[in-house]
């Protein structure tokens, strides 16, 4: 369960600071389908990341399954990352040089994993997302959606709790982009809480749950906390 | 992380960019390189002074007429005239138990001539020992026999040049020589032994000491040189010779000892010293190989921006990404070291081909600092960009395309 209490993030623009989130408080339980939506520079994406525990926020509470994550150290969180949360992104963020396979590795390397146990675990997630045959291909071989599904994989090696997608299909075609939510839509329904970001109005409708950000602050919430 | 897969993953970063990778190593081993070269070239150059000094003897103490120190107080008005040393001062010295061998010197000039061929060389009066204490080895025949001192034999040996000269091919043993006004006959023949510190070995003939100073009509000796019995005893020879020159010249100090293991050690001591400053200059160019590493370093880490971030938003950790970064300049230096040990040995092997006569061989402290210097500073310097790496915001990271 994700719960946010009188969430503020200040960013300071030359001498102003501005205000990317105020006071927002949010409500998320395993398993659900949030969209976050909003206009570009609404604070969206800053949300994500303080959920996904890459950035902290400067007021607030947030725990992550009953645990106060402000109190956690930088490694802590680290290990939090490695074991709950998988990030997908717009741009991927595929290691340029290392093939899909390694690229789906690097998480197990992070924590540690056998490597036997690697190499099957990367075998049964490229297979399950119709990428055997692509194991050796480098990302600058791979089609956009492809290589969203390298992705995508990598985000779940780790069998997180949460699926945070930053306008996953916003680099992509429309096919690849129905293509992918469906993948992720079906991780949802596996039991992960999947957290979305997106500007794509379809897209929200899709989702049983729906965030509306207006200048740092929540306007609209279709679920109830 | 288990370090097989740090060591892995930084491979792949190094050989995901040969160019850069490449130029790395090649500034490392050059660095590497030059300082076993360099210190290679001191160390010869210590080696061939020490050989050229061994070739003169072991334990070797030399005793010159006269003093060679000054001594303070007005000049005397006489004016001081070191006696002379003689044979019987030579044969006097070999009754301290301190010395095992002694030969008498005495050097001059004269023609030498066979038949109708003459050459003018110096003649070398000594004894039988001067054969074990200068190292000599034969060629031909035996070296001068043991005896009575003070018996001139006419029987002689030469050098190897000058057999050539006189005799060509043919064998002198048994031939009788004329030197200056005296006939000799040729018993040995000295082998080639090079240069010994001024004299040439090839181009002498050695008779019995008695000969030559009845030959050159003189007593005194050039110099006496001793063997003492070992290291150890080579200061109790020294006092034993002095006190026993002393008594026989009336309580004058009128000869100098010569020590072969002090010049020795001088001369070590400051090749030594140079082997040092030559290399510690070599090392300077390891040093600016390190700041090439720091640098190209830098620009990876900003280069690998987004990936560094990517890694934190799964899971790694700042230490994580420290030590992934310090792997790689650790691995650029130890394959740059790699690299510049084997140039240092075809270096090494080229200058042996160059100069035979030079004895270059890099010791191996050499080897090992410089390639333990070499991590050192691909680690030392790896550690700013790999902190700029640990340190960097994920967010801002990730959003850089």
């Amino acid at each position: 369960m994700i719960h946010l209490a009188g969430i503020e993030r200040i960013f300071p623009v030359g001498d102003e600071r501005v205000h990317a989130l105020s006071n927002v408080n949010i409500t998320v339980h395993q398993g659900e389908y949030v969209a976050i939506m909003g206009p570009s520079g609404s604070g969206k994406s800053t949300l994500l990341n303080i959920i996904g525990l890459l950035d902290r926020p400067d007021k607030g509470v947030y725990s992550l399954s009953e645990l106060d994550t402000t109190e956690l150290t930088d490694d802590q969180q680290a290990s939090v990352r490695r074991h709950k949360i998988g990030f997908v992104f717009q741009f991927f963020h595929l290691v340029p040089r290392l093939t899909t396979a390694e690229n789906v590795e690097l998480p197990m390397i992070l924590a540690g994993v056998d490597p036997a146990e690697r190499k099957s675990r990367v075998q049964t997630a490229l297979s399950s997302l119709g990428l055997s045959d692509r194991t050796k291909h480098r990302p600058d071989q791979l089609s956009g959606g492809q290589r969203q599904r390298v992705a995508i994989a990598r985000a779940t090696i780790m069998q997180p709790d949460i699926i945070l997608a930053d306008e996953p299909t916003g680099n992509l075609d429309r096919t690849s982009g129905i293509e992918v939510i469906q993948i992720l839509e079906d991780l949802h329904t596996k039991g992960m809480t999947l957290i979305m970001v997106t500007h794509d109005p379809d897209l929200g409708k899709r989702a049983s749950r729906r965030v509306q950000l207006v200048d740092g602050k929540i306007s609209t919430d279709t679920g109830d906390s | 992380m288990k370090s097989v897969d740090v060591i892995q993953f930084s491979w792949k970063a190094l050989s995901g960019y040969p160019t850069r990778t490449l130029l790395m190593i090649l500034a490392m081993a050059i660095g590497v390189a030059s300082v076993i070269l360099l210190t290679a070239l001191g160390e010869g150059a210590r080696r061939f002074v020490t050989d050229e000094f061994t070739s003169l003897g072991t334990y070797l103490l030399i005793v010159l007429p006269g003093r060679s120190e000054t001594t303070g107080g007005p000049p005397p008005l006489l004016g001081e005239t070191p006696r002379d040393l003689t044979l019987e001062d030579a044969l006097s010295l070999t009754r301290s138990s301190t010395i095992r061998r002694m030969a008498p010197i005495t050097v001059g000039s004269a023609p030498v001539s066979w038949k109708h061929r003459d050459r003018e060389v110096s003649v070398l009066g000594s004894t039988a020992e001067l054969f074990e204490i200068r190292h000599l080895s034969m060629a031909q025949g035996r070296f001068i026999p043991a005896g009575d001192p003070s018996r001139g034999l006419a029987v002689c040996v030469m050098g190897y040049k000058l057999k050539k000269e006189l005799f060509g091919n043919q064998s002198p043993l048994g031939e009788w020589v004329r030197i200056g006004d005296r006939r000799f006959r040729v018993i040995g023949v000295l082998a080639k032994k090079g240069q010994s510190l001024g004299l040439d070995m090839g181009d002498v003939v050695v008779v019995p000491v008695a000969s030559a100073q009845a030959l050159f009509n003189t007593s005194a000796l050039f110099r006496i040189l001793l063997q003492a019995n070992g290291r150890e005893a080579i200061p109790k020879a020294k006092k034993a010779v002095l006190a026993t020159i002393r008594e026989r010249h009336e309580g004058e100090d009128d000869v100098t000892v010569i020590t072969q293991d002090a010049l020795l050690s001088t001369f070590d001591r400051i090749l030594v010293a140079m082997t040092l400053s030559v290399a510690g200059i070599a090392a300077i160019s390891l040093s600016v190989a390190g700041i090439l590493i720091m640098n190209v370093m830098l620009i990876a880490v900003s280069q690998r921006t987004t990936e560094i971030g990517l890694l934190k938003a799964i899971g790694a950790r700042g230490t994580h990404i420290l030590g992934l970064f310090l792997a790689e300049s650790a691995i650029l230096s130890l394959i740059g070291a790699g690299f510049g040990l084997i140039l240092a040995f075809l270096g090494n092997w080229g200058l042996a081909h160059a100069f035979p006569r030079f004895p270059i061989t890099a010791p191996i402290w050499a080897l090992v600092a410089a390639v333990s210097v070499a991590l050192l500073t691909g680690l030392v310097f790896g550690v700013l960009p790999a902190r700029r790496a640990a340190s960097l915001d994920p967010v801002q990271a990730l959003s850089r395309r």
